[in-house]
């Protein structure tokens, strides 16, 4: 007998009248992203769905209300989501300069109890991946991010992060495109702009793109 | 450009909107457009317009404006007491104004947001596909801003002949805006709530924050706690309730943040959202569940409301 590989329960649930999240599974996770982004994919090309936002691990589907139902739509979804995913082609590789100065690094030196260089040298490892786009315009989710840099969100949010802030929280890393609001720690800064208002699209990074972070020489 | 409104003063917050940019949501860019769709398309489509055109969205308070040459216009929504010339003019209903005409707003007697569409459109600067103002990005609409004094408004294009005005929504097709009950569909993640909290979010009113803008509302009542590993940040929709760590819920609006984690135990029906963009820091209102059915009926009421709209063309 074959072993039966565990596969996550597909989860499928209204997010009101004209959209449902389907979920994939519920783990950080490339394979799962990976699904996910496939997923989007194969739904936007259906007529009666007006957009399709992968997650880390869901879709969110938008549908016409007018061609489909939640019912057809959930069916179509278990469908697609039963097929094999196509080979994700490994995405565009960015590297991005970073000055690794930021505003949080002592106190994130002090709680990891690492050095700044030896958080920098675990920072830069990794070629991360662009796990999605989104939150405000130009963000990515990426990760993972190393276990001996993960801490839980600032427990009281800055009201206003610089753009270009590069920033650590959980098992994620990103960079932030704009000014805004934000609760992740800040270990340096970059001057790539992340958020490009006047290209098409707007960002920089998409879903499925890889990120290699280096330290720039100030 | 062929001025169609010279504005004299741009009131509290007034943006170019339209039906927002879908499109962009995956490079994390808020889909906008208009809070009231109901009430932006009414406008539109009495003027002769396709829903799609771009309108003024004015909060809590109207612009001064003056008619740069004769046009048809029609204000819906949030009722700002409009005058035509210091003449009171009526709302929900197709008039013309003509050129030097002044366009005026008293107090506020209702609701929050305004729509003033001009037939042929509102011309605005086109971003990803979209002339609604993001203010985040500061882009589309009026040079991605509000409204300032001596900004002059265009045509997109030609009115549709013929221009017809006196056309009018009559009360019983507009959505119930007194009653503050918001139909919602459960969500996603409401099982993170325990019963009590179930109880307390159906059963309890809450009320509008001052920390309320087109991006969401900050809801203010009973506590809800939730419980669970934190969640993936997953896309988000307008109307969606979520709960963060605070336990005070927030209600995503048109200009919602593109994706999150916290934990969606609601989700108002697009019927309801209209109802929702009308309401001021300090209302109550109560989520009331129903069906994805009784939502469908409800969204096609308001459907069938805006085709009776229709111009014959």
């Amino acid at each position: 007998m074959r072993p039966e590989r565990a596969r996550p329960r597909l989860r499928i649930q209204p997010l009101g009248d004209t959209a449902l999240l389907a979920e994939l599974g519920t783990r950080l996770d490339t394979a799962l992203n990976t699904r996910a982004i496939a997923l989007a994919a194969a739904l936007k090309k259906r007529r009666d769905v007006r957009q399709a936002i992968a997650g880390y691990a869901s879709v969110t589907v938008h549908f016409d209300p007018d061609q489909a139902t939640h019912d057809s739509l959930a069916a179509a979804i278990k469908r697609l989501a039963a097929k094999r995913p196509p080979m994700a082609e490994p995405g565009r590789l960015h590297r991005i300069p970073v000055f690794y100065d930021g505003l949080d690094m002592q106190e994130v030196a002090a709680r990891v109890n690492l050095s700044p260089e030896k958080i920098i040298e675990i920072h830069t490892r990794p070629i991360y991946r662009v796990f999605l786009v989104g939150f405000v315009p130009g963000w990515a989710y990426l990760g993972p991010l190393a276990e001996e840099l993960e801490l839980p969100r600032r427990h009281v949010p800055r009201t206003l992060v610089p753009a270009g802030s590069v920033a650590i929280a959980g098992r994620q890393t990103g960079i932030y495109p704009l000014p805004t609001p934000g609760g992740w720690h800040l270990i340096g800064r970059t001057n790539v702009k992340l958020f490009l208002p006047d290209s098409d699209p707007p960002c920089l990074f998409r879903a499925g793109d890889r990120v290699k972070f280096f330290a720039a020489q100030a | 450009m062929i001025p169609a409104l010279h504005v004299q003063a741009p009131g509290l917050s007034t943006t170019v909107q339209d039906l927002g940019r879908p499109n962009a949501i995956s490079a994390g860019v808020q889909s906008g457009g208009a809070m009231d769709r109901f009430a932006h398309s009414a406008a539109n489509l009495l003027v002769g317009n396709d829903p799609g055109h771009a309108t003024l969205e004015c909060t809590l308070s109207g612009p001064q404006l003056v008619a740069e040459q004769s046009c048809l216009i029609a204000i819906t929504g949030a009722d700002f007491d409009p005058h035509v010339n210091g003449a009171p003019a009526p709302t929900w209903t197709g008039i013309f104004l003509g050129a030097g005409d002044r366009l005026t707003f008293g107090a506020r007697r209702s609701g929050a947001r305004m729509y003033i569409a001009v037939a042929g459109g509102v011309d605005a600067d086109r971003w990803l596909g979209s002339l609604s103002t993001n203010l985040m990005a500061a882009r589309g609409g009026m040079h991605g801003r509000s409204l300032k004094p001596g900004d002059v408004l265009g045509f997109a294009g030609e009115p549709k002949k013929p221009a017809v005005s006196g056309r009018r929504v009559p009360e019983q097709l507009r959505p119930e805006y007194g009653d503050h009950s918001l139909q919602v569909i459960t969500g996603p993640h409401l099982m993170r709530l325990n019963p009590e909290g179930r109880r307390l979010l159906f059963g309890t009113p809450y009320r509008v924050s001052r920390d309320a803008d087109r991006m969401g509302y900050r809801l203010e009542g009973p506590n809800l706690a939730t419980s669970g590993e934190e969640l993936l940040s997953f896309g988000l929709v307008t109307g969606v309730v979520q709960v963060p760590h605070s336990g005070q819920p927030i209600l995503l609006m048109a200009d919602h943040q593109t994706a999150g984690g916290y934990p969606v135990v609601a989700t108002v029906v697009s019927a309801s959202l209209p109802i929702a963009a009308q309401l001021l820091p300090g209302d109550e209102l109560r989520l009331v569940e129903v069906s994805v059915n009784r939502a469908h009926e409800m969204r096609k009421a308001l459907a069938t409301a805006l085709n009776s709209l229709r111009q014959p063309s």
